[in-house]
């Protein structure tokens, strides 16, 4: 609400440009699922189905450590692609 | 301890502390500049460290010896509950890809040192960066604490130092102690980012052995899980209440996933974890380390096993701080034994070494410069940080010797309560200049005094005392005391901000800029802006 009072062109220029994608989007979505599955607990306190004599309870956050990392992965390229993007706009106007 | 001193185990054990050492001087050396008298290079490694060598600093960092130890111990005290390590460490990297990079941004262009350098920057309170600096020395000192109690553990069951005199008895904790102390003073943080090359290999290698070879020899999971089973239904004569369980029962997962999410949102903002992410050299190295990172949570999850192990080969300890340690002794050949205790006692000395750096740092920054000295020059800044660093080790030995091993445990579960409180300046402040800085301030005071009269007045598993799960006022069921006390936190603040903005108190003065959060190194006035001491840094990959 209260931004610094002096703005530089440049900031107003980055203000600008970080506009709401949908790619952006989706990158918000894959970091919030973690959350919705592993605050659940309701949804994995069972001992079934038991992999190589693990209960559920465990395997299953187990395999989230796994989920969760390839979410981060997909979140990661799209937060990527999009600062490249910025960037290149940015340095297209500048010069 | 009770079959004499374990002699092969002892000799492998003293091989690769003796070999972390000579690392631990070497390690000066290590990607040197030119001006080596600063912050920046002591107490960052002159923030050139790339994403392995930042995977490997991190792991070293946040999955302490004590965390080796703790997690299967409270597995094997009580089950289920004490798995909530692993969510709390799925979640954290989610959290740490939204707030970190900002943080390494706008502490890049300004060269900040610590967490708080930035809250002064960003809301122009000395205040506020004080309550901030002095909850992360406190939340920080009893962690260190923790990790000589982690090489203590191992020293025990290896049948050292249990002589008769006090003397004699914390001789070799003292002598590790002291190695830790010269080598952190001389090498600053390049020592730990060195020697967790060596950690993290022996503890992996340790866990993927125990985790294959322990089952094997008790019979499979099924009748390791089945053991557990039957020793967690066993019902307390005094309370009627069964031990443990192997699920979450519908009463406690409340707690389960506050602990898991209150956790996970304080892991990042310790000063140990916020030193080792600013020693980054980009910020695509932070969000790269959040995808890297979960291999460390899926060995905790292993390691989390050995706790059902130790039920299954009925080991039978006072201290559950013990039970990992003499399962390995019981199963492991001997030599095994003494690479798996060299595994924790390293795996103390990494997170031991950064924590006192950061605190260090913390204090220099935040107090010394802010309130004592503020015209310190860069090369008395880097004094006084080692002398400080010395002084905190000094004072978690102290700590360890003369307090009951509960004290320290307690002070580190209010220690996250306390580092939760910070979360409305720290995190809020990357996003946001609404808040008021008294607000925050205000804020910060309710939620200390509640979470620590809650978690004092919380009866725990062992005492009276300092339990970390109480009744949520309003929803009515249990959750983590540290995550109720952020909420009435953030309320405080909130409410405060409207009112201080209606009253119209004066607003501190912020020297940081949108841009500021976004900017990468490379970026037009980010690399100049580095302090002089970096410039001639190899940023080598």
């Amino acid at each position: 609400m209260t931004e610094p009072p002096t703005r530089t062109p440049e900031e107003g220029g980055r203000k600008a440009t970080a506009t709401v994608t949908v790619p952006m989007i989706v990158a918000g979505v894959c970091l919030a699922i973690p959350f919705a599955a592993m605050l659940w607990v309701d949804s994995y306190s069972r001992l079934t189905p038991a992999f190589i004599g693990i209960p559920f309870f465990y395997w299953y956050q187990m395999l989230w450590v796994l989920i969760s990392t390839l979410l981060t992965v997909v979140a990661y390229t799209i937060v990527r692609r999009h600062e490249r993007l910025t960037r290149a706009r940015e340095a297209g106007e500048r010069s | 301890m009770k079959d004499g001193v374990n002699g092969v185990a002892l000799a492998v054990f003293i091989f690769f502390f003796l070999v972390v050492t000579v690392m631990g001087f070497v390690a000066s050396k290590w990607r040197r500049a030119e001006n080596a008298d600063s912050l920046d290079e002591w107490g960052l490694g002159g923030r050139s460290f790339g994403t392995w060598v930042t995977w490997f600093l991190l792991g070293g960092d946040l999955y302490t010896a004590y965390t080796f130890v703790a997690v299967p111990a409270a597995i094997y005290t009580g089950g289920a509950a004490g798995f909530f390590a692993v969510p709390y460490t799925i979640l954290c990297y989610p959290l740490v890809f939204t707030f970190l990079p900002r943080l390494w941004s706008v502490s890049h262009k300004h060269g900040y040192v610590t967490s708080s350098d930035f809250v002064r920057g960003r809301f122009g309170s000395k205040g506020l960066s004080l309550a901030l600096a002095l909850t992360g020395i406190l939340a920080t000192m009893p962690y260190i604490a923790l990790q000589l109690v982690g090489i203590q553990a191992v020293l025990d069951v290896l049948g050292v130092g249990g002589g008769s005199n006090w003397f004699m008895k914390d001789l070799p904790l003292l002598i590790a102690f002291g190695v830790l102390a010269a080598y952190t003073y001389s090498s600053g943080l390049r020592a730990p980012a060195l020697i967790a090359f060596v950690k993290d290999a022996l503890i992996y290698i340790v866990i993927i052995v125990a985790i294959i070879y322990i089952p094997i020899k008790l019979g499979g999971f099924d009748h390791i899980f089945g053991a557990a089973g039957d020793a967690f239904a066993v019902k307390n004569p005094e309370t009627g209440k069964p031990r443990g369980s192997l699920v979450s029962g519908p009463d406690a997962q409340w707690a389960y996933a506050t602990l898991a999410l209150g956790s996970a949102m304080a892991l990042f903002l310790y000063p140990h974890s916020v030193t080792a992410v600013l020693s980054s050299k980009g910020r695509n190295v932070i969000r790269r380390n959040t995808t890297i990172l979960p291999l460390y949570s899926l060995m905790l999850g292993l390691l989390a096993m050995l706790g059902f192990m130790a039920i299954a080969a009925g080991i039978k300890v006072k201290n559950s701080q013990l039970a990992i340690p003499q399962l390995f002794e019981d199963m492991f050949p001997d030599w095994f034994t003494g690479v798996a205790f060299a595994a924790i006692g390293i795996g103390a000395l990494v997170p031991a070494a950064i924590m006192s750096i950061a605190a260090a740092n913390l204090f220099t920054r935040n107090i010394y410069k802010d309130f004592i000295r503020p015209d310190a020059s860069p090369e008395h800044e880097a004094k006084v940080s080692k002398l400080a660093s010395l002084l905190v080790k000094v004072g978690a030995l102290v700590f360890v010797l003369t307090m009951d091993k509960t004290v320290a445990i307690n002070f580190q579960l209010l220690g996250g309560i306390w580092i939760l409180q910070t979360v409305p300046a720290l995190v809020g402040g990357l996003f946001t200049r609404w808040f008021h800085r008294w607000a925050l301030l205000g804020g910060w005071v309710a939620g200390m005094a509640y979470g620590t009269w809650r978690a004092y007045d919380t009866p725990s598993a062992t005492q009276d005392h300092f339990g970390n799960t109480n009744l949520i006022p309003l929803i009515g069921e249990k959750g983590y005391i540290g995550l109720t006390a952020f909420v009435l936190n953030v309320i405080v603040v909130i409410v405060l901000t409207f009112a201080l903005k209606t009253l119209g108190a004066p607003d501190g003065v912020d020297e940081t800029k949108a841009a500021d959060y976004t900017a990468d190194a490379g970026d037009p006035g980010v690399r100049e802006e580095l302090p002089p001491a970096t410039a001639g840094a190899p940023g080598g990959h």
